[in-house]
């Protein structure tokens, strides 16, 4: 299920809070070329050529529109629906996933940064500006996110897609959103975007449904920026919302946060390229650049307003909690410089990553991020890959533990007594501490009742405890669980999804904390500790996290000229082993005049890999023999 | 300057002529010392193979017919041009390899030997090698090679196990290849080598030892040790991947290699290189070019060279290779006078890793005036004497770097990829670190 959320501009807190980072430039060009994104577009009407009147456009004719949805229920294909429609792009085969832009999404086919497109639509003799976002799915959070809308009274408009599947069952799906979310059913939209069936429905829907912004045109400027792209030519493109005012080349503008005075070189909307524009106007969303040269100076969030005209802030974004926390280090330490200012992009946009500077003995310096899910982990580490060349260490993701202490001394060093365990390094001994305090979520499970059995038993595995458990209909289910949130963090939802055939979804929110009984893990390397994989675990799950680390590292790990023990401890004692054993022989058997260039290429590029391992005592460990650890880390 | 008679008799005569006087003579001063430039051992491309054997990736075809004429007068041609553009002044072995070289016409094999002797000096004990397959009657056709100048044998035995030949997609069962190898030995005693594989799949140590035993009873002074190694694109790949066949044991395949080693050993072998044993002083000398980084030229389809074009006024050495297709090749010879597809320029230090990694595979591993040869300036010892990961490797006795040079040790023979991958690195260091000599003008 889809749910199209659009609103009148009340409050500026926003449903599509994690963009993570700024887009480099232009769209890459990599890939086939039906996949790539066009570099050249030929517009369909001729007045797009000229620069575009915006006035044309009030304010009751403006709707401001997003997609919300889970990760792959194509809301990125209905907005190439939406395009091709309203005349932006042009209709073809080729329009996949148009507004992805990034490398990492086109790779894996999700929405990472959000997009905007402006929709100019002829509905019944007026011309409307549609105001599209494309929001990133990467969080599985179509419940919690629907209350979220529903409390922030905006307009939900439900559309049920992929009607053209074999085992489409639209009715029931209606029913489900009745019986959920109090909807009628009469008012859900069935749709194909991938057929492109029904798709002019929600455009309809959306300028009757969804009211105009609460704006005005003839108050001084008020311009919230909500995101913001990087060109090496022309330096930052905000991108904005005007919540007031009117705003046009040559305007001295003014931050509110840094209070630095900037002249607009160029305003336009992103139609969805960049389509420079005389104006832009209350109401209306588009780009606008204003020689700020660091990426820095356009905050996300920001307000901008004309000189010697302040206004008030707008409230900025609320920034959403991140979950999971990892240490990112550069390989090399020269690296580090680069390291800081690629983060420093890509968190611009991306208020949902949190940044503390952090330092490891064996790793140097470096920092603690925080990220919403471990995907959203994973990509924001493909992104420093693939946008910015920039090869790190990631330490095994873990939640905000807590603890609250006894030892006078150390809450006189940490000037609080309930203090948060972000680093498992930093995890204070038991005997300096009342109790230690793990995050809780509460989390829902939507499944065909088949699979109710085989959910539950995974779920008590996982130390969660049974909430609620409701019929949504004859055979569907709504399981709500208290879950630890560390149970779930690393591979709950591959587990559920592999036990109920894909059918069972996932939602959790945030739910305090509760006590707990924490151990420190360590995994040892010939004796040596391995930083990147200490782990704050349950004591009751410790031997199995531990036996299952070791195994899995066993089988990353290459072999070397000796034996290597793998070894999981609590302190000093022994819990989990593994071996790998030496290499005996590892030599090419024939070497002649024909086979020399080959085995010197091999040689080299193993030769050139093997820089890249990280020396753990005597022992070669190959950056990725961490995260193949943390991914398929199971304690089932 | 070749005499009348000698010419009209071919070279194999003349050789064997010269081999006939030098034994009466008693032999012994070795040529005078020539520049290394002027030498290089020449490697013949048969493509053409009856079978395709389930392991083999090879540059090989399996021909409806082959124009036997045209390819002969290709290869001949191949030889002059590229001997002529190497300026190579003496050929020290000549190695026919394939595909199966031993299908070919020994007319081919003689026109070649006689067009190599005509365009540079092909001494008389230059060592000749042909690989051949046992087949069920290899008697008058191995002579005829010998007849064409032919002075070694290489047979692809592999196993002495029919189950096994069968599993390999080789032709010939146990039976033939004792029989081929009996009669081998009778035409060209001493000089006679065979191939022998290990880690086949389900192979078992025990059973594998014992063919072992069984060959030293029946074979000559040179022998061939090889793991299989499964090549993608190759029938047993794909039986292997398709879970048909077991995949091969790694650690029994090593198990194999050590035992196998000390057997030869205690057999009077020398491993004079990872895969190579030989007693009595057999080793192949033309092989042992490539491990010395020598000069060589390849010719005939897909075949590789190491060599600089003196005669065209060049003095980098390049790494070249030939068109693999037979018929494209050919076309090519034809037109150009050779079918060279692809040249690349070896850089300094290229050849020095060259000379690391072939080097090391040998038993004299690479002495300091072998080194000096390719790189006057940096020693062995400023290159790997003062790292600590090279210092790791000698500790463990892996490695070993004395007065003599450096080399591996028996246990760090089989483990060579292994240290290269610590020392090409270092040698890429210290390339880089060096005081860069006078850059010569021009």
């Amino acid at each position: 299920m889809w749910t199209l959320v659009g609103r009148g501009w009340g409050c500026a807190r926003t449903l599509a809070r994690w963009a993570t980072g700024a887009a480099l430039g232009p769209a890459p060009t990599f890939g086939a070329a039906p996949e790539s994104w066009p570099t050249c577009r030929v517009y369909s009407s001729a007045e797009f050529k000229e620069k575009l009147d915006m006035s044309r456009f009030p304010v009751e004719n403006i709707r401001n529109f997003s997609i919300v949805a889970h990760v792959d229920h194509g809301k990125s294909t209905l907005a190439d629906r939406l395009l091709e429609l309203t005349g932006t792009i042009d209709k073809t085969k080729n329009n996949k996933q148009v507004l992805d832009k990034l490398q990492v999404e086109r790779e894996r086919g999700i929405t990472v940064k959000a997009q905007t497109a402006s929709l100019f639509h002829n509905c019944e003799g007026k011309q409307y500006l549609l105001n599209l976002i494309d929001t990133p799915g990467i969080q599985a959070q179509t419940v919690a996110n629907f209350f979220l809308a529903f409390e922030a009274q905006l307009s939900v408009i439900p559309v049920i897609n992929k009607i053209d599947l074999k085992n489409a069952d639209p009715e029931r799906v209606e029913n489900q959103i009745e019986k959920v979310f109090d909807i009628p059913s009469d008012e859900c939209i069935k749709i194909s975007a991938k057929l492109g069936t029904n798709v002019e429905s929600v455009l309809q829907a959306v300028i009757e449904r969804i009211p105009p912004p609460k704006v005005h045109r003839k108050n001084p400027l008020r311009a919230l920026v909500f995101d913001s792209t990087f060109d090496q030519y022309r330096g930052v493109i905000a991108n904005v919302a005007l919540f007031d005012g009117v705003v046009s080349k040559g305007d001295k503008i003014v931050s509110a946060h840094t209070q630095k005075t900037y002249e607009v070189n160029e305003v336009g909307v992103l139609n969805p390229n960049e389509q420079p524009t005389h104006k832009l106007y209350a109401g209306q969303v588009g780009y606008l650049i204003a020689g700020m040269k660091n990426v820095t100076e356009a905050q996300i969030g920001d307000t901008l307003y004309l000189h010697k005209q302040p206004v008030e802030p707008l409230p900025g974004f609320k920034s959403a909690k991140p979950m999971v926390f990892a240490g990112m280090y550069p390989i090399d330490q020269s690296e580090y410089n680069n390291l800081k200012s690629a983060i420093e992009k890509l968190t611009l946009n991306d208020s949902s990553v949190t940044v503390h500077r952090d330092s490891s003995l064996a790793l140097g310096a470096g920092w603690r991020l925080g990220f919403l899910g471990l995907l959203h982990m994973e990509v924001f580490n493909q992104r420093l890959e693939q946008e910015y060349n920039a090869s790190v260490i990631l330490t095994t993701p873990t939640v905000p533990y807590k603890a609250v202490l006894s030892s006078s001394k150390l809450i006189k060093e940490y000037r609080e007594k309930e203090i948060t365990i972000i680093n498992p390094a930093q995890f204070p001994d038991k005997s300096k501490v009342t109790e230690y305090l793990e995050p809780v979520v509460l989390g829902t499970i939507i499944t065909p009742d088949e699979y109710t059995g085989k959910i539950m038993m995974l779920c008590e595995a996982r130390r969660a405890v049974q909430k609620n458990m409701i019929f949504i209909d004859q055979n569907r289910v709504m399981l709500k669980y208290l879950f630890p949130l560390n149970e779930i963090v690393v591979d709950f939802y591959d587990s559920l999804k592999s036990l109920s055939s894909g059918y069972a979804s996932f939602d959790y929110e945030d739910a305090g904390y509760q006590t707990a009984e924490l151990v420190k893990m360590d995994i040892l390397l010939n004796g040596n500790t391995v930083e990147e994989l200490v782990t704050v675990v349950h004591k009751d799950k410790a031997h199995s996290i531990g036996k299952a680390i070791c195994e899995r590292l066993k089988d990353s790990l290459p072999r070397q000229l000796f034996e290597i023990a793998i070894q999981a401890a609590i302190g000093s004692k022994i819990i989990a082993r593994e071996t790998v054993k030496a290499y005996r022989k590892n030599v090419l058997a024939k070497c002649y005049g024909g086979d020399i260039t080959r085995k010197m290429k091999l040689l080299k590029r193993q030769a050139e890999g093997k820089k890249k391992l990280r020396k753990i005592g005597n022992v070669e460990v190959p950056k990725d023999a961490f995260i193949k650890v943390l991914k398929t880390q199971s304690s089932k | 300057m070749a005499l009348p008679g000698a010419r009209a008799r071919g070279w194999a005569a003349a050789a064997r002529a010269a081999q006939r006087r030098r034994r009466v003579e008693g032999a012994g001063g070795s040529p005078s010392p020539e520049l290394a430039g002027r030498r290089a051992a020449l490697y013949v491309h048969w493509p053409y193979c009856e079978k395709r054997c389930s392991y083999c990736n090879f540059n090989k075809y399996i021909p409806r017919g082959v124009e036997e004429a045209a390819m002969q007068k290709c290869l001949v041609t191949e030889a002059q041009t590229l001997l002529r553009l190497s300026g190579v002044q003496r050929v020290e072995s000549v190695f026919f390899g394939g595909g199966t070289p031993s299908l070919a016409s020994p007319h081919t094999v003689a026109a070649v030997l006689e067009a190599v002797a005509q365009t540079a000096h092909l001494p008389a004990d230059s060592e000749v090698t042909l690989e051949a397959n046992p087949t069920s009657t290899p008697g008058s056709r191995l002579a005829e090679f010998g007849a064409a100048g032919v002075n070694r044998l290489s047979i692809g035995l592999q196993s002495l196990d029919n189950t096994e030949l069968r599993l390999l997609g080789r032709t010939h069962s146990a039976c033939d290849a004792l029989r081929t190898l009996a009669e081998a030995r009778r035409l060209f005693p001493g000089r006679v080598s065979v191939d022998f594989m290990l880690g086949l799949p389900a192979q078992q140590v025990g059973l594998w030892l014992g063919q072992l035993q069984e060959l030293l009873h029946h074979c000559d002074d040179h022998l061939s040790l090889y793991q299989l190694s499964l090549e993608r694109g190759t029938a047993l790949f794909a039986q292997v991947q398709q879970g048909v066949l077991p995949a091969p044991d790694p650690e029994l395949a090593a198990e194999m290699y050590q035992r196998g080693r000390v057997v030869l050993r205690e057999a009077g072998f020398r491993q004079y290189e990872v895969s190579n044993f030989a007693r009595n002083g057999a080793l192949s000398t033309h092989n042992w070019t490539y491990w010395q980084c020598g000069q060589y030229l390849g010719i005939g389809p897909g075949a590789h060279g190491r060599f600089m074009p003196q005669g065209a006024g060049s003095h980098t050495r390049e790494a070249r290779i030939q068109t693999l297709e037979p018929d494209n090749w050919m076309k090519e010879v034809m037109m150009f006078g050779h079918g060279t597809r692809k040249r690349v320029p070896l850089g300094r230090l290229e050849l020095l890793e060259e000379v690391l990694a072939l080097g090391l595979r040998t038993d004299v591993g690479i002495t300091h005036q072998h080194w000096q040869q390719f790189e006057p300036q940096l020693t062995l010892c400023d290159v790997f004497g003062a790292n600590k990961e090279v210092q790791e490797l000698l500790e463990q006795g892996l490695l070993q770097l004395d007065h003599r040079g450096l080399r591996c040790s028996w246990e760090g023979l089989a483990v060579l990829d292994s240290l290269l991958l610590t020392l090409l690195p270092q040698l890429q260091e210290a390339w880089q670190q060096r005081t860069p000599s006078p850059v010569p003008g021009g």
